[in-house]
């Protein structure tokens, strides 16, 4: 198969990026997207060209690292699917792509498609977290969940935080990442007690980040490689809502 | 945005609910008139919760809107959402649209001043003849057209904004969201049948004013 790549390429943070075209020869389909460039980059380096940066990991789907907008969809076309888990099967002989990195204000451009998200880090240093005393492990079923709970929080515990959710967000807001990390807490006994401080320091987080705003347009959800339902933000609002009017530890 | 958008779709319910009563004829609907009218005081706090809440309505637009452009400074080459609808995209277009509505629609029937020929006639009780203003008015077609045109950026905005306001205060979960969506977008297209029928029932002739046949 042989493909037209259209590529964001940018030396570092301060300098002007543009596209560059590329293209992909002898590309199998049975390649995930991220070993498509792998052969691309092999390619260049034989040419004497800088390879493509781009941020990859596990390669497995369950990282977060792979952040690459394919043909304007956070992660490529298909739903519940990582960059590195997108196979090139789905693209026809002769097709043009387009590869651009998150764009957001608080994703800043590393290097042509590798972004920073240490802000996602920031808004979990905020409050993503349960205050534990030291001490030996406590016993897994010292404390009874409810199934559904567990559930629940599992569903939003899924989030590997890559930031599909802001990239195909219309305004840049990550509030489905927030409402994830919120909620995967707020849902079990031991996250509950400090539920209500959380929700306020990761909204303030996430607001001093430069994140935009949520409209409802649920474009997030569609992104999600996790499929995270966007009921988590609604959760979180809620939570939020509460939190405003009642400050006090519940 | 949620509580001020709520509160002004609490106020086109009973708006749509009062203008229906032309159905009625003139002497219903001109005693319904002369009843707002009489509240006096309680008129004018009405009036002004809901200027209020239209301006903080606007002001929060503006600044959502400041907001989110900053947010991504450089935008996609190419972007292709996959579940965002029209309205959901077009929030600030319709609402500006709107907001001119409000000011013709105030000056056209509050202040009485695009069309005082027609809008300041009294019927046979002394009582402002309403009916025959609303009748009048919409006998002309640019205006009857305007009317109707207006309802249609109005109900895209409600078609997204009442379900969008339920997920911002928080009072939804994944069973709830798709009944809202669709009740949204079913009342939505209830509320611009309901609105424009009334300039179409008068440029039609459905609804007629004779001068003199007042009772």
């Amino acid at each position: 198969m042989k493909l037209k790549l259209r590529i964001w390429r940018q030396k570092n943070a301060q300098s002007q990026g543009r596209f560059e075209t590329y293209t992909a020869e002898n590309v199998n389909p049975h390649m995930s997207f991220l070993e498509m460039l792998d052969v691309v980059n092999e390619d260049l380096l034989g040419k004497g060209i800088d390879p493509i940066a781009f941020d990859h990991d596990c390669r497995e789907g369950i990282c977060g690292a792979c952040s690459l907008m394919i043909n304007g969809e956070a992660h490529g076309p298909g739903r519940g699917v990582t960059a590195c888990q997108l196979h090139m099967r789905v693209f026809k002989e002769g097709d043009e792509i387009t590869v651009e990195p998150w764009r957001a204000r608080p994703f800043p451009v590393v290097r042509d498609l590798v972004v920073d998200r240490s802000s996602f880090d920031r808004i979990i240093q905020a409050g993503g977290y349960i205050s534990a005393s030291t001490g030996g492990v406590p016993d897994a079923n010292a404390i009874p969940i409810g199934k559904p709970f567990a559930d629940k929080a599992m569903d939003a515990a899924a989030c590997i935080g890559c930031g599909a959710c802001v990239a195909a967000c219309p305004n840049a807001s990550a509030m489905l990442f927030v409402a994830a990390k919120v909620s995967h807490l707020a849902l079990l006994p031991q996250g509950r007690i400090e539920a209500k401080p959380r929700v306020s320091a990761m909204i303030q987080s996430m607001d001093n980040e430069g994140f935009g705003n949520c409209t409802n347009h649920f474009e997030c959800e569609a992104a999600c490689p996790k499929e995270i339902n966007a009921d988590f933000i609604a959760r979180m609002n809620r939570e939020y809502l509460q939190t405003k009017i009642c400050p006090e530890v519940s | 945005m949620a509580v001020t958008g709520l509160m002004m779709f609490g106020f086109i319910l009973g708006h749509l609910a009062g203008n229906l009563l032309i159905y009625a004829g003139p002497d219903t609907f001109n005693a319904y008139a002369k009843k707002l009218q009489s509240l006096g005081e309680f008129l004018w706090v009405a009036r002004c919760i809901l200027l209020t809440a239209l301006l903080f309505h606007v002001l929060s637009a503006i600044q959502l809107t400041f907001e989110n452009r900053k947010a991504r400074p450089i935008g996609y080459r190419r972007y292709d959402p996959e579940v965002t609808t029209y309205a959901a995209r077009t929030m600030m277009l319709s609402g500006i649209i709107l907001t001119a509505f409000i000011v013709y629609h105030l000056l056209h029937f509050t202040f009485r001043l695009t069309h005082p020929e027609v809008s300041n006639l009294h019927d046979a009780r002394g009582n402002h003849h309403v009916y025959a203003m609303v009748v009048q008015s919409f006998r002309q077609w640019p205006v009857a057209v305007a009317y109707i045109a207006a309802m249609v950026p109005l109900c895209l905005h409600l078609s997204h904004g009442i379900s969008s306001a339920f997920q911002s205060l928080g009072l939804q979960n994944n069973r709830l969201l798709p009944v809202f969506k669709n009740a949204a977008r079913g009342i939505a297209l209830l509320i611009f049948v309901g609105y424009a029928s009334i300039p179409a029932a008068c440029l039609s002739g459905l609804i007629q004013y004779t001068a003199g046949r007042t009772p």
